[in-house]
C-alpha cells in the first residue's frame, strides 16, 4: 500500500469534514456498525438534515431582516434602522421579541379554524421547497427525480393558503387582496414552469442534482444558455415573493394590507417569515438551476460547496432588495398584461428554440466546444431581438421624450421651465 | 412492499384521505368543505408517492391542490350565500345506500379476484417513460387533450363572460 | 406486515363510494363537483396501483391514463364552474334540487 503523502491525507481528512453531508455519511456508517435497525441511519439523517435547514432559514431572515433595510435606506439616502444595539445590528431580534409578545387578536367574526391554520399553510410550502436543494455535494434532504416540477407543484399551493388567509380575516380588503394576490400567483406560475422548461430541456433531467452536474461537466452557466428564462424567472420570482415592485396585494397605500390585515403579533410574524423565505427559495432556485449551484468551475473541491452556494444566494438576493429600493409598484391591470401579453409569448417562443437547439446539438452531432458558444450567441440575440421586437409590437416602445406640458397650465397661460413664453 | 416505512407512510396517508374525504361529506361549512378537499388531494397524492409515481403525485398536487381548488373556491365565492351549508339534498338516503352497495361491490370485487401480481420493484423514474409514452403510442390523446383544454378554456370564458359584451368580438 | 394490491384498492372503493355519496346526496352545485373530483382521484388511485402491482408488457399505461384523467378533469371542473355561475345569474340559485325544468 503505498506511503500517502502529507497533502493527500490532509485532502482526505479536509474532504471529510468540509461537507457537513460526508460526516452525515460516516455518522449513519456508525450507526449501521452499532447493529441499529435500518431505517436509524435514515432517520437521523432526515432529522439533521431538517433541524439544519430550520436553523439556517431562520437565521438567514433574521440577518436579511438587518440587512434589507440597511441596503434599501443607503439606496433611498438615509441610514436605516441604528438604534437597537451596535448599528442597529438587535433590530431583527427587537422585530422578533415584539411579534413575539404582541396579542395574535382573532377577529370576531372570523373563520377560527381557518384563520388559525392560514400562516402554517403559507409557511409549510416555503420551507418544504428547501428539501430539494442540494446545498453542497452530498447536503441534499431528498433528492427526486422529478425535482423541477416538485418546486413548481410546492409553490402551487401558496394560492389555496392565500386564500384562506384572505377569506378567514371576513374583511372585504382582505378578500379583495387575496383575489388580485391569487390571480397574480396563478398568472406567473405558467411563466414559472415555462422558464424552467428551458433549463430542463438542455440538461434532459428534472434532478436538480442532475443539473448542477451537468453545469459542472460542460463548463458553462445555464445563466449563458437562457437569458430570456432567467430573467422571466426573477420577474415572475418577484411576483411569488409578493415583493415591490410587484406588491399590490400588500401594499400600505393601496388595500392596507392585503390578505394578512387582519392579522397581527406572531400569526403576522409567520406571514413575514415566510415572504422572505419565499424569497430565499426563489433565489435558492435560480443558484442551483441558472448559476451552477454548489459549483464553481472545480472550486469545489477546496471552498466547501455549500460557503459557494450561500454566497451566490445572498448575492442573487440582493437583485431582489435592489429592486425593491428602485423600481416604482406595478399596478395590478398592467401586472396582469405583462405576464399574458408580453412574457408568455417569449418564454412561450424559448422553449421552442431550445427543444431546435437540442436537436441540432444531438442530430449534427456537434461537439460541446462548437455547440454551447453557439448556443449562447443565438440564445442571447433571441433576448434581445424578442424583448425589443415584441415590445415594439404592442406597441410600447419609444418613451415620449419630449415633455408636454399639462392641459390646465397651457390653459391658463403660464409659463413651463425651459420653454419659450406663448404668444398671447 | 414491506418495509417498515411504506407501511407506516400508507396507513398514515389512507387515514389522512378516507378521514379528509369524510370531512368533505360531512362538514357543514363549504369553504371547510373545499380545505378538507385540497387534504384529501395531497392524501392522495402521498399515496402516489408510495406507489413509486412519481410524476403523477407532483402533477396530482400541482393540476389538483394547486389549480383546481382555486377554481372552486373561486365559484363558491361567486355563488350566494345561503347555500354554502354543505346539506343534503332529498336523496340523501337513497344515495347512502347506494354508495355503501358500491364499496361493499368493489371491495368483494377486489379482495376476492387473483391478480397477476408481478414480482418487480418500484419504478426507478417514471417521467422519462411516460413522456416517451405520450409521443410515441399516445400521440394522438396528447393532441386530442390539448384541444380539449383549448376548448373547455374558450368556453369557461364564452359562458361566463358579462352580459353586454356580445358586441365585443 | 405488508402493503399490498388489495390494500390499494380498498381505499380506492372507500373514497369511490364516499364520492358517489356527496355528488348524488349534496344539494349545491359545486359539493356534487367536489364529489365528483373525489371520484375521479379514487379512480386515479386504483390505475395507478394496477400499474404498480399487476404483471404488463408496459407498465406505465396506468400513469399515462391517469395523466389524460388529470387533464380532462381539470377541463371539466373549469367549464363545470363557469356554467354554476351561469346557473347563479339565470335562476337565482344554484341548488340542484331547483333545478327541474325538464320535470313533467
Amino acid at each position: 500500500m503505498p506511503v500517502l503523502s502529507r497533502a493527500e491525507v490532509f485532502l482526505d481528512a479536509w474532504y471529510d469534514l468540509r461537507d457537513i453531508g460526508n460526516a452525515v455519511g460516516e455518522l449513519q456508517q456508525q450507526i449501521i456498525d452499532w447493529g441499529a435497525p435500518d431505517w436509524v441511519p435514515y432517520v437521523v439523517a432526515s432529522l439533521i438534515g431538517v433541524v439544519s435547514i430550520l436553523l439556517w432559514t431562520i437565521l438567514s431572515v433574521l440577518a436579511f431582516i438587518w440587512i434589507e433595510r440597511r441596503v434599501v435606506g443607503l439606496m433611498q439616502n438615509r441610514i436605516g434602522p441604528n438604534r437597537v444595539g451596535a448599528a442597529g445590528l438587535l433590530q431583527p431580534v427587537a422585530d422578533a421579541l415584539k411579534l413575539l409578545f404582541k396579542e395574535a387578536i382573532t377577529t370576531t367574526n372570523a373563520d377560527r379554524w381557518l384563520f388559525w391554520i392560514a400562516p402554517i399553510a403559507i409557511f409549510i410550502p416555503t420551507i418544504v421547497v428547501f428539501a430539494v436543494i442540494p446545498f453542497g455535494e452530498e447536503m441534499l434532504l431528498a433528492d427526486l427525480n422529478v425535482g423541477v416540477l416538485f418546486l413548481i407543484a410546492i409553490a402551487s399551493i401558496n394560492t389555496m393558503a392565500v386564500f384562506m388567509a384572505g377569506w378567514s380575516s371576513n374583511n372585504k380588503y382582505a378578500l379583495l387582496g387575496s383575489m388580485r394576490t391569487i390571480a397574480m400567483l396563478i398568472s406567473y406560475e405558467i411563466i414559472q414552469v415555462l422558464a424552467l422548461l428551458g433549463a430542463v430541456l438542455f440538461v434532459g433531467s428534472m434532478q436538480l442534482t442532475a443539473i448542477v452536474q451537468w453545469q459542472l461537466d460542460y463548463d458553462v452557466w445555464l445563466i449563458a444558455l437562457q437569458p430570456v428564462a432567467v430573467v422571466a424567472y426573477i420577474i415572475s420570482g418577484a411576483v411569488e415573493m409578493n415583493r415591490s415592485p410587484m406588491d399590490i396585494a400588500e401594499a400600505e397605500s393601496e388595500i392596507v394590507a392585503g390578505y394578512h390585515t387582519e392579522y397581527g403579533g406572531i400569526k403576522f410574524g409567520f406571514f413575514y417569515q415566510a415572504e422572505y423565505l419565499a424569497g430565499f427559495a426563489i433565489t435558492a432556485v435560480i443558484v442551483t438551476l441558472y448559476m451552477g449551484g454548489y459549483t464553481l468551475f472545480g472550486l469545489e473541491q477546496w471552498i466547501p460547496g455549500w460557503l459557494i452556494f450561500l454566497g451566490k444566494l445572498y448575492t442573487t438576493f440582493f437583485i431582489f432588495i435592489w429592486f425593491r429600493g428602485t423600481l416604482p409598484r406595478l399596478r395590478i391591470d398592467q401586472l396582469m398584461a405583462f405576464a399574458w401579453k408580453f412574457l408568455l409569448p417569449i418564454v412561450l417562443v424559448n422553449v421552442v428554440l431550445v427543444g431546435g437547439e437540442m436537436l441540432l446539438w444531438q442530430e449534427a452531432d456537434l461537439s460541446s466546444q462548437v455547440a454551447i458558444p453557439l448556443f449562447v450567441a443565438v440564445n442571447l440575440a433571441y433576448a434581445v431581438a424578442a424583448v425589443a421586437g415584441w415590445a415594439v409590437m404592442l406597441g410600447h416602445a419609444a418613451p415620449e421624450r419630449t415633455a408636454h406640458r399639462a392641459i390646465l397650465t397651457r390653459e391658463v397661460g403660464s409659463i413651463h421651465f425651459g420653454e419659450a413664453a406663448p404668444n398671447v | 412492499m414491506e418495509d417498515t416505512g411504506t407501511v407506516l407512510a400508507f396507513w398514515l396517508l389512507t387515514i389522512v384521505t378516507i378521514g379528509s374525504a369524510l370531512g368533505v361529506a360531512f362538514v357543514r361549512n363549504l369553504i371547510h368543505a373545499v380545505v378538507f378537499l385540497v387534504v384529501s388531494f395531497m392524501g392522495v397524492a402521498g399515496l402516489y408517492i408510495t406507489l413509486s409515481a412519481d410524476f403523477v403525485a407532483v402533477a396530482q398536487i400541482l393540476i389538483y391542490a394547486g389549480a383546481i381548488s382555486v377554481l372552486m373556491v373561486f365559484a363558491i365565492v361567486l355563488t350566494p350565500q345561503d347555500e354554502r351549508k354543505n346539506a343534503e339534498g332529498f336523496l340523501r338516503l337513497p344515495a347512502l345506500a347506494l354508495a355503501m352497495l358500491v364499496a361493499a361491490t368493489l371491495i368483494f370485487v377486489a379482495v376476492d379476484n387473483g391478480w397477476a401480481i408481478a414480482d418487480r420493484p418500484g419504478f426507478e423514474e417514471t417521467a422519462s417513460l411516460i413522456g416517451e409514452s405520450l409521443l410515441d403510442k399516445y400521440v394522438l390523446p396528447f393532441e386530442i387533450a390539448s384541444v380539449l383544454l383549448l376548448v373547455a378554456m374558450l368556453g369557461a370564458i364564452v359562458l361566463v363572460r358579462p352580459e353586454g359584451a356580445e358586441d365585443d368580438e | 406486515m405488508s402493503v399490498d394490491l388489495e390494500h390499494y384498492l380498498i381505499v380506492g372503493a372507500i373514497l369511490f363510494a364516499l364520492g358517489m355519496y356527496v355528488a348524488l346526496a349534496k344539494r349545491n352545485f359545486v359539493s356534487v363537483l367536489m364529489g365528483i373530483e373525489l371520484m375521479f382521484n379514487a379512480v386515479n388511485l386504483t390505475f395507478v396501483s394496477f400499474s404498480r402491482f399487476v404483471e404488463s408488457d408496459s407498465p406505465l399505461d396506468g400513469h399515462v391514463f391517469v395523466i389524460f384523467v388529470i387533464t380532462v378533469a381539470a377541463a371539466e371542473a373549469a367549464v363545470a364552474l363557469g356554467l354554476a355561475v351561469l346557473l347563479y345569474r339565470v335562476h337565482g340559485t344554484i341548488s340542484v334540487d331547483e333545478m327541474d325544468a325538464l320535470k313533467g
